[in-house]
């Protein structure tokens, strides 16, 4: 029996998920999100990130970014690396892709702010 | 009508106050919206992590996505929004409002019908907590190190502390782990966390970061800027136990300590504060005990999802727009002590409630509670809570109208406990 929390919407559900009959078995939840979750939780565990990238705009030092799907969680950090190596010189806009298919994860970094079109 | 003369002005241009003046402008109002700052969005700017939206919009967006969609909204209508614009004061004249608002174009003031208080909150600081010690630099609020890493670029700590586990706290030790700092741990007074428990583990168990509830910092290390603090556990008084402090150095302590309402132009007004809430008293349309003067979002009473500020926003500027001077009638709404609080905390019976959006925090973790809504000690509506937790805010829709109320019903919520106390781990 493993107790786990899921996090895919605010509500914050507490799962409990039961693998000795060979069969998952999760309860708590409210919804079947839950469910897949908890799935994904013991066989593949993913994550999104969501980090600032540099911009050579002195006005807007930093520009916010997000990946457009999840990533296996311990790919985090390698993922933060390539995104620190990058900085924007064009005045991309919201949802415009910053890095295509990052490190090959099926993920790309999009921006999740208009600020440089904003702020010229 | 004059040019600065409007039916609704709303403060503020968060989220809470983009809602209010979209709502108010389709409405049918004239509405202006005032922001100090240079660009809309309030807080949402530098919030730059995903979780919200997904009640408003469907989707799991980052906080200035959300504040843009929100934006584009506003300029889809043409609303006029000052931006660099500080109000100062507002004057109460003949059943109007004339708002004074600095700028660089020097002092101005408009005129309105009705007011929406749209101001937010902020965050507790080290004065309001007690440490001992001198003052370094590096003791700055969690909201400070987000402005500082999320839209100035800049790491504001290599080694640091946490003190307290609000959500702001929670999301800002994931955020500096990420960009490469280390965060020793989030130390908490209380025996229970303050954040979202989601975000207890997408935050902090994700990346091993421990928590340590029951413990405070007592004192800080350092002469310019911080060289360490003292560590040490607390008693159920809160109190430091002797004998169990102990050093941590790092160069931050960062503080996640709580969140009051900013209120200054409210209580300028002469509106009613509760003291549960820090916010205004208001009713079910969200004015406050002034006439034609409305409150919303963080100003109100603190929200956890800002998806629940642009509802209550919304409601909050229709109301506004919608304002007539009719006579009220109050009825109280009444809660127990086993509420936190509960917004609104009074109905104007002369003015319809019957889709009441009624918010709630619980005092202490409940499992299995039911709540209870009764009027002269007859109950009229019960709702069963596997856990209620005073971190997660919940939230109702009744129809008050249905209930028969008058000036001297007593209304009354209350909680019943089957499971008893329980303190979370
Ligand atoms: C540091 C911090 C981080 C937060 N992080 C999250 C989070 O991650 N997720 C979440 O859901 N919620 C978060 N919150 C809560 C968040 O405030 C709400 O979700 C939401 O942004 C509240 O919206 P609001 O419009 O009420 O307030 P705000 O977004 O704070 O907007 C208030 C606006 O009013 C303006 N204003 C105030 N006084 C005046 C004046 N006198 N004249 C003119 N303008 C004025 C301010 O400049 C500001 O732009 C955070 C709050 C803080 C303080
Ligand atoms: S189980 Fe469903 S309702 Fe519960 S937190 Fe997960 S997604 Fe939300």
């Amino acid at each position: 029996m493993k107790e786990t929390v899921c996090i895919v919407c605010p509500r914050g559900c507490k799962l409990r998920i039961d693998e000795s009959g060979g069969d998952l078995a999760v309860t708590g939840n409210a919804c079947r999100r839950g469910r897949d979750f908890a799935v994904s939780e013991l066989k593949d565990p993913r994550r999104t990130i969501c980090t600032t990238v540099r911009t050579a705009f002195p006005e807007v030092p930093v520009l916010p970014v997000r990946l457009s799907a999840e990533i296996p969680k311990a790919r985090i950090f390698d993922v933060m690396r390539e995104i620190n190596a990058v900085t924007v010189e064009s005045r991309v806009g919201r949802g415009d892709i910053i890095i295509k298919d990052v490190l090959s994860l099926g993920a790309d970094v999009i921006a999740s702010s208009n600020l440089l079109k904003e702020i010229q | 009508m004059n040019e600065n003369t409007y039916d609704v002005i709303v403060i503020g241009g968060g989220p809470a106050g983009l809602a209010a003046a979209v709502s108010a402008r389709d409405a049918g109002a004239g509405v202006l919206l005032i922001e100090r700052e240079a660009r809309l969005g309030g807080i949402l700017k530098q919030c730059i992590h995903d979780g919200f939206g997904l009640l408003r919009f469907g989707e799991k967006l980052s906080g200035p996505e959300y504040a843009e969609r929100e934006i584009d909204e506003l300029r889809k209508r043409n609303i006029p929004a000052k931006t660099l614009t500080f109000v100062t004061k507002i004057e109460k004249e003949r059943g109007r409002f004339r708002v004074h608002a600095v700028s660089r174009d020097g002092v101005a003031v408009y005129e309105t019908a009705a007011l929406v208080l749209a101001t937010g909150c902020r965050e507790r600081t080290a004065k309001q907590v007690f440490i001992h010690g001198t003052r370094p630099s590096g003791i700055f609020t969690a909201g400070t190190a987000q402005h500082f890493t999320n839209l100035l670029g800049e790491l504001p700590a290599k080694k640091c502390v946490i003190l307290g586990s609000g959500d702001i706290g929670l999301i800002m030790a994931r955020r500096l782990t990420l960009e490469g700092a280390q965060v020793l741990g989030v130390y908490e007074a209380k025996p229970t966390p303050s954040g979202l428990t989601r975000n207890l583990h997408q935050c902090l168990y994700d990346y091993d970061i421990p928590l340590y509830l029951s413990h405070t910092v007592t004192r800080v290390f350092g002469a310019d800027r911080l060289e360490g603090v003292e560590i040490a556990e607390v008693d159920e008084n809160m109190r430091p136990v002797e004998g169990t402090g102990r050093r941590v150095d790092c160069d931050a302590l960062i503080l996640s300590v709580g969140l009051i309402p900013e209120n200054e132009l409210a209580e300028g007004l002469g509106v009613e504060i509760d003291p549960k809430t820090k916010g205004p008293v208001c009713d079910g349309q969200c004015m406050t005990s002034v006439d034609g003067v409305f409150s919303c979002g963080n100003a109100l009473h603190v929200n956890d999802l800002a998806d629940y500020v642009s509802e209550n926003a919304a409601a909050a500027g229709k109301a506004a727009a919608e304002y007539r001077r009719i006579g009220r009638k109050p009825a109280r709404l009444n809660a127990s002590e086993e509420f936190l609080y509960l917004v609104p905390q009074r109905l104007d019976l002369n003015r319809s409630n019957a889709g009441t959006t009624v918010y709630f925090r619980s005092r202490c973790d409940y499992n299995n509670a039911r709540l209870v809504l009764s009027v002269d000690g007859k109950e009229v509506f019960s709702k069963r809570y596997a856990f209620l937790r005073p971190p997660e805010m919940e939230r109702l829709e009744l129809n008050f109208d249905a209930l028969g109320l008058t000036e001297r019903s007593d209304v009354r919520f209350t909680l019943e406990l089957q499971g008893g106390k329980e303190r979370a781990q």
